[in-house]
């Protein structure tokens, strides 16, 4: 047996002029990217903020100085800076703070499981649609295109109302005006691959429609959906703020950050701190996603960047 | 007496991911009223020098030289409105393929009054004849109609000829034709050549033509540099080419195939690392 | 591009090409329009609110109910119903909103000037600052005005609508001063001027009544500037990568080469050729700005179709949601077809 490759020789590994194994040649050029996405010190300032927010959410009850659910109307509107709270205390004498980093869950929530729905649904009909080709192709992408005409918002909202406020809908809700954009990428994709010769001698071997499309095809569609996907995460926060804003995300005692901000408009003037912190956190989120999305970018097309 | 053109030391860096990038490094050359040809492979920096003698290298680039003189006046020093007023007045530059260098949205009539007007106070009307009289002169048939069109309804020759017109109507003495037929198809190559060549003789003008083809090049010039690598390796009379000493030049000369002495098959160019840090030949006057 | 051989100098005749290009043209926006009236009538046929009793109330008797299901055509086939809600559509009847009691179609006429005005302004907000912002940006590529063109798109593509309309309101209305608070007019100045375009500034205009126009115009400029922001991060962000492809194009190379200024080089050449791609980018964003308009109409109390819809969603007034989100998906459709035809119009090349 080989001992394990030391700190050094992994580099060297991944560093190596002529990678031995496709295995390796892959693991090269992942590191260089990571290198070079670790220069841009933005992108690297937004993957700080996210793993703030991770852990935020998962050490909420550890952190957290109060229940985020536990009124004290006697404390109600407490300015930041207050005894025992430091971001101040909402209309209902709830600690800001404590909402904040329980609300951290909902978004890290709202976030995950749109990422699952969303980009799997694209998938689908995606590669469906590039590998199956014609009539099959035609209309599933006259549909993609009609899902993509419509104003995202506006369909969001028509759909909550039909299947009911709450988090899953809202997900649901979303995810069902976001896939358009990756079934084009997963068709598009689907398209290079179809006709290549390793995919013709899957198909000699006698492998099926289904095989082909589940383990070859799928596959290599998922980095391309990744990046993707990064790039539209700040706006699927934003979309699910708006629909919290709105009432129709989470509801009311739950501490998801739109509705606070919608709680706070009502004391806008005299107390300011109820709105604008959970703006701030959700900006922060956002802008987070954004910087990645950003270097990221920069380091598959080079010719758009900043610099 | 200074020649149209004096160069001496010129080098074109960029900065790149991986350090500094001399895309040309240290050529001396001159141009008097002659027809100088630059040949060299792909990326050996021709085009570079032509952009480095109109100014047109853009940061992040950087152009050095300890020379750079046009007729005796120093371009290293030339303030950006000198430059521009240099630019197309006094040296001008046709590009390779006119399907990019031509503006796609103006019409052909638009861009070459433009490029008059640019340097002489003239009227609208009387840069409209002058522009047709030099349509007519690259043999365009129909010139009024002609300028009304729009880049993508000219073919690759007229095209190119359109951007002849534009570029000598301001009257340049410096003409820089980068590559000027290598796009288009090989029937009306010749044509544009001719027309060119006629153009630049009966002006009395000074031509530095760039080409990847040495017998083209041969054929046209008085006197041909071999670029390799950022550096004139060699530096001959056309007329003497086949007496060219250096491997390079031998080897492009070799690798044309010759219809009077047919071999077998063409030898492949196979390059020596020394001739990279070799130092460049003069090609002074 | 056209390709080589049409070098001969003489044009494609072009009539002959667009009768057949125009009808592709009309089935592509007519299987849209089809396709978002069958996702809105889907959306009205799965909501769990009983399209039956909202009508006759809860306390019905079975037959009533009976009664009203058929005079709805709901016992019909499920193609028939979405045919007959088609050709109600195509009359402009969306039936009749559950919360005012008036037409919907009648309700969006009255609310939509609104919506108009604020997005119209905020577009032209947008696109007066984002263009030659981008431009800029993109000819002094990585120089400061780079940055801040930058910082200005992160900010603007990271930021909660709803959440800066808030803010700007406690700043400039709040703390400052310096606008009015939200609606679209105060008290005092309703109903002074006819209502010609239901457009409040140009109605005010054409009355020659400025005190009602300096109102309206402190009402709409802070919505309006917030919308232009959104729209000034896209735009800028658009014009910025379109300049610097055409910047690192030959012509360009080939104006430097004449002698033309900078300023000509880029307005002169550079420019003219993202024109066209411009107008599609801000129909676009004009599109997105009538959307972006739904969370802003909420937070400045704008009497708008944004504000329309998510009141009647809020309150079950299922015919008032499908309608406006109908409307509004139809505008947005035809503002891409609209940018469309621009683009065949405006572009030498595309003809
Ligand atoms: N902006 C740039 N950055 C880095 N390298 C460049 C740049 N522009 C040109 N080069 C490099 O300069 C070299 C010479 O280019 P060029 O003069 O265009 O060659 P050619 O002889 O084919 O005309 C090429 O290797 C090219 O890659
Ligand atoms: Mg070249």
């Amino acid at each position: 047996m080989t001992s394990l490759p030391t700190p050094t020789t992994w580099r060297a590994w991944l560093t190596a002029d002529a990678p031995a194994s496709r295995r390796q040649a892959r693991a090269a050029s992942l590191y260089q990217g990571w290198q070079r996405l670790r220069a841009n010190r933005l992108t690297m300032l937004g993957l700080a903020v996210l793993a703030l927010l991770v852990l935020a959410a998962i050490f909420a009850p550890l952190l957290a100085p109060y229940s985020p659910y536990a009124q004290s109307l006697g404390d109600r509107l407490l300015p930041p800076g207050s005894e025992g709270h430091l971001l101040g205390t909402d209309s209902l004498g709830r600690d800001i703070l404590s909402r904040l980093l329980f609300g951290a869950r909902i978004s890290l929530y709202i976030v995950l499981l749109v990422v699952l729905v969303a980009p799997v649904l694209g998938l689908l009909v995606g590669t469906i649609a590039g590998y199956a080709g014609g009539i099959v192709d035609t209309v599933l992408m006259r549909v993609t295109d009609i899902f993509l005409a419509f104003p995202r918002l506006i369909l969001a909202l028509a759909f909550v109302s039909a299947l009911g406020a709450g988090i899953e809908n809202a997900v649901l809700a979303i995810s069902l005006t976001a896939w358009p954009p990756y079934a084009r990428i997963a068709r598009a994709e689907t398209l290079t691959f179809r006709g290549a010769d390793f995919i013709h001698a899957v198909r000699l071997q006698g492998a099926g429609p289904v095989r082909i499309v589940t383990r070859h095809i799928w596959p290599l569609c998922v980095p391309s959906l990744v990046i993707r996907v990064t790039l539209d995460m700040a706006g699927i926060i934003l979309t699910a703020a708006g629909l919290g804003f709105l009432g129709l995300g989470a509801r009311p005692p739950s501490p998801e950050w739109g509705a606070m901000i919608s709680g706070g408009s009502d004391y806008l003037l005299d107390s300011w701190w109820v709105a604008t912190i959970p703006g701030l956190a959700i900006f922060a989120v956002s802008l987070a996603f954004n910087l990645i999305g950003d270097g990221l970018r920069d380091v598959l097309d080079p010719k758009d960047s900043g610099q | 007496m200074s020649n149209l053109l004096d160069v001496e030391d010129l080098s074109v860096t960029f900065p790149t991911r991986s350090g500094e990038f001399e895309a040309v490094r240290g050529i001396s050359f001159s141009l008097g009223r002659e027809r100088l040809g630059i040949v060299g492979e792909s990326g050996s920096g021709k085009s570079m020098t032509g952009r480095a003698v109109l100014g047109l290298i853009r940061p992040p680039g950087r152009v050095t030289a300890t020379r750079m003189t046009m007729n005796g006046e120093d371009l290293r020093a030339a303030s950006p409105r000198r430059m521009r007023a240099i630019r197309g007045k006094h040296i001008s530059m046709i590009m390779q393929d006119p399907k990019y260098s031509l503006n796609p949205v103006m019409t052909v009539g638009r861009q070459i009054t433009e490029a008059l007007r640019t340097h002489e106070k003239v009227s609208q009307r009387e840069a409209k004849a002058r522009a047709i009289e030099m349509l007519d002169a690259v043999a365009i048939r129909e010139p009024e109609r002609v300028m009304r069109l729009y880049p993508h309804e000219v073919s690759g020759g007229m095209g190119q000829r359109i951007m002849i017109a534009m570029m000598l109507i301001p009257n340049p003495e410096i003409l820089i034709a980068d590559e000027p037929t290598s796009a288009l198809d090989v029937s009306v190559q010749l044509q544009v050549l001719e027309i060119m060549d006629k153009l630049v003789r009966d002006r009395g003008m000074g031509l530095i033509f760039i080409s990847h083809d040495l017998t083209l090049v041969s054929g046209f010039c008085d006197r041909v540099a071999v670029m390799y690598a950022g550096r004139i390796v060699e530096v001959c009379d056309a007329g003497r080419l086949h007496e060219a000493q250096h491997p390079y030049t031998r080897g492009l000369l070799n690798s044309v195939p010759d219809l009077e002495h047919p071999r077998d098959r063409l030898e492949a160019l196979k390059r020596d690392p020394d001739w990279r840090s070799a130092p460049s030949v003069s090609a002074l006057l | 591009m056209g390709d080589a051989t049409l070098g001969k100098g003489r044009p494609a005749p072009l009539l002959a090409r667009w009768p057949r290009k125009a009808l592709s043209l009309v089935v592509t926006v007519a299987v849209t329009l089809l396709g978002l009236l069958f996702v809105t009538f889907m959306i009205g046929r799965v909501m769990p609110i009983d399209p039956v009793l909202a009508v006759i109330g809860e306390r019905a008797t079975q037959a009533q109910y009976e009664a009203a299901y058929q005079a709805l055509g709901l016992d019909r086939p499920l193609l028939v119903q979405f045919f007959s809600y088609v050709g109600e559509v195509l009359q402009g009847d969306f039936g009749r909103s559950l919360r005012t009691g008036q037409p919907v179609a009648q309700d969006i006429a009255r609310v939509f000037p609104a919506t108009l005005e604020l997005a119209t302004l905020g577009t032209l907000i947008g696109v007066s600052i984002g263009v030659p912002l981008g431009v800029l940006a993109a000819v002094y590529r990585g120089s400061w005005i780079d940055q801040i063109a930058r910082i200005l798109g992160l900010v603007g593509y990271s930021m909660p609508i709803f959440w800066l309309g808030l803010m700007g309101l406690l700043l400039f209305y709040g703390i400052l001063g310096w606008v009015s608070g939200p609606g679209r007019l105060g008290v005092f100045y309703q109903g002074l001027v006819p209502t010609r375009t239901g457009l409040l500034l140009v109605d005010s205009a054409i009355a020659g009544d400025w005190t009602v126009f300096r109102d309206a115009f402190s009402h709409i400029i802070l919505p309006a500037s917030i919308l232009g922001y959104f729209s000034l991060a896209y735009i800028s962000r658009m014009t910025r990568s379109f300049m610097l492809e055409q910047l690192s194009s030959e012509y360009v190379t080939t104006a430097r080469v004449k002698g033309l200024s900078e300023w000509h080089v880029v307005w002169r050449h550079a420019f003219r050729n993202i024109s066209v791609q411009l107008i599609t980018v801000i129909a676009l964003s004009y599109a997105n700005l009538l959307e972006g308009s739904v969370l802003t109409e909420i937070i400045f109390a704008w009497p708008g179709l944004g504000n329309y819809i998510t009141t009647s969603l809020l309150a079950n007034d299922m015919n008032a949601v499908l309608g406006g989100t109908v409307v509004i998906g139809t505008i947005f459709v035809c503002l891409n077809i609209l940018s469309d035809i621009l683009y065949r119009v405006f572009d030498p090349r595309a003809k």
